[in-house]
């Protein structure tokens, strides 16, 4: 128990060493909201790139490149892509900006298909409906799909964005000081591992649990209406 | 029954915490000598260990403790792992020897027991061609690429200062970095900077701006016993010749 106590000291308090933990938290939250953002925009534009599929009801160019892109990000490592980008496209150079492009790019692949999925769930009645009363295309999305399909998309945007909360961890590898990197240099300095380790994995998990106690009301909130 | 289980899971966690919490592997009578010495390594640390094209863990040290194992009467099995998780994996038992050109310094000592020093190294810095560090002082304000945990990040986080220090896994993408213009320079142990420069066109080393260090292999805290045997076997190996065969065929000088 002293053993303890006196790690627990050495890791958090000598030598101000929780400020490594927040410096740490700052970065992996910074990176996770602007990735989140950028994916989303992202995201969007490969989703109604997907979408023309649906409506022309054979492939497009844009669809056949939207899944080309979807397909190749799903089917490698965020490492190697994190690796990629900052070594070959950034040339090393701004490596929190070399950063946030990856998991944007990476979540977006992720986001298109979430969005694709929130709209396709919408009954296709509602289409018809739409159209059988004069709606045009476009109106009908704008009034009657989109407005449903965001209460499908919502919560699942919400999980993507936890997900890529914890996928930020591996930003040590290209030597950005994140919260896990900050566990590591103490971990470095002062040769204990497994109160580091463990006041890391609390962190996150504090992190992740206030977004998911969040994103529940939010989802409740959604819900209000629906009567199942 | 959730109830049961929470408290249940609380439980463990609990245990679980206050057992590796006190797991500090001191061992007060000296220790003992296991039939197979597990030994920890950072395989990027070329020519002391490093994955040869076989895929196999490789290099002078390696060399060495396989020699040391066969003096003992123990068979020796590597773990080769990231260089900052050594100590730590060491403490919670789980490696018996640390041979990873790891140099001694005050705060490893509180940590584990060394053996004596076989071998006397420095801190190189690598920079481009015609770069403008010509001494210690140059180095303040730069952008410093290290390998983690390493002496270097010691060196470039507590002595150089106003320095940004850039710490990769390992010391090919400091050396990576430092080439493509991520940072200015890299600050390593002087036999793998030699390889690196050798391997990578368009980089020089500056030497001589640190002082001597010495490496040594690591051992549990209190084992006296195995600590003992390497020093002993070491001594024997230097007697006898095979060192410095070691030492020419992985070192060359």
């Amino acid at each position: 128990m002293e053993q303890l106590q006196s790690d627990i000291y050495q890791v958090f308090i000598e030598a101000d060493r929780y400020k490594m933990f927040l410096d740490g938290l700052k970065v992996t939250i910074g990176v996770s909201i602007a990735a989140v953002l950028l994916g989303i925009l992202l995201g969007m534009i490969l989703a109604l790139m997907k979408m023309t599929e649906v409506r022309k009801g054979k492939k497009t160019i844009f669809s056949v490149i939207a899944n080309i892109y979807i397909d190749i990000i799903r089917g490698t490592p965020t490492v190697v892509q994190l690796l990629i980008i900052y070594f070959l496209v950034f040339q090393t150079q701004m490596g929190m900006v070399a950063g946030i492009v990856t998991f944007g790019i990476n979540s977006s692949a992720y986001v298109a298909e979430i969005i694709r999925a929130g709209i396709m769930a919408v009954d296709n009645g509602q289409m018809e409906a739409g159209r059988s009363l004069g709606l045009s295309y476009t109106e009908t999305m704008r009034y009657i799909i989109l407005p449903q399909a965001v209460k499908n998309i919502l919560p699942a945007l919400g999980n993507e964005f936890i997900v890529l909360i914890k996928e930020t961890a591996i930003l040590g590898y290209v030597a950005i000081q994140d919260l896990t990197k900050a566990s590591d240099f103490i971990v470095s300095r002062t040769y204990i591992m497994f109160v580091p380790l463990i006041g890391c994995a609390l962190i996150y998990y504090v992190l992740v649990k206030i977004l998911t106690i969040g994103l529940n009301a939010f989802e409740r909130r959604l819900r209000q209406s629906d009567i199942r | 029954m959730k109830k049961f289980l929470t408290v249940a899971l609380a439980g463990v966690l609990t245990a679980s915490m206050l057992f590796t919490g006190c797991g500090s592997n001191e061992t007060a009578d000296g220790g003992e000598i296991p039939d197979t010495i597990v030994v920890g390594t950072n395989a990027e640390f070329p020519p002391f260990e490093f994955v040869n094209d076989d895929g196999d863990v490789d290099g002078f040290d390696m060399a060495v403790m396989k020699e040391v194992g066969k003096k003992i009467g123990s068979d020796v099995e590597i773990k080769n792992m990231e260089f900052k998780s050594l100590i730590g994996s060491m403490e919670s038992g789980n490696l018996d020897v640390i041979a990873a050109g790891m140099t001694v310094t005050e705060e490893r000592e509180r940590q584990v027991d060394f053996t004596d020093s076989y071998y006397t190294a420095k801190q190189y810095v690598i920079q481009k061609e015609g770069g403008s560090v010509k001494s210690a002082d140059d180095l303040e304000g730069l952008t410093i690429a290290v390998q983690e945990g390493t002496t270097g990040d010691l060196l470039a986080t507590d002595e150089i200062k106003d320095s940004e220090v850039k710490r990769f896994k390992k010391g090919v993408d400091a050396v990576m970095d430092l080439k493509k213009g991520g940072s200015d320079v890299v600050i390593i142990d002087a036999n793998p900077a030699q390889e690196f420069v050798k391997a990578n066109e368009g980089l020089e080393l500056v030497e001589d701006l640190f002082d001597d260090e010495e490496y040594a292999f690591a051992v549990q805290k209190g084992n006296t016993k195995l600590k003992d045997a390497i020093n002993d076997a070491l001594k024997e190996m230097k007697d006898d010749g095979t060192f410095d065969d070691l030492v020419k065929e992985y070192i060359g000088q």
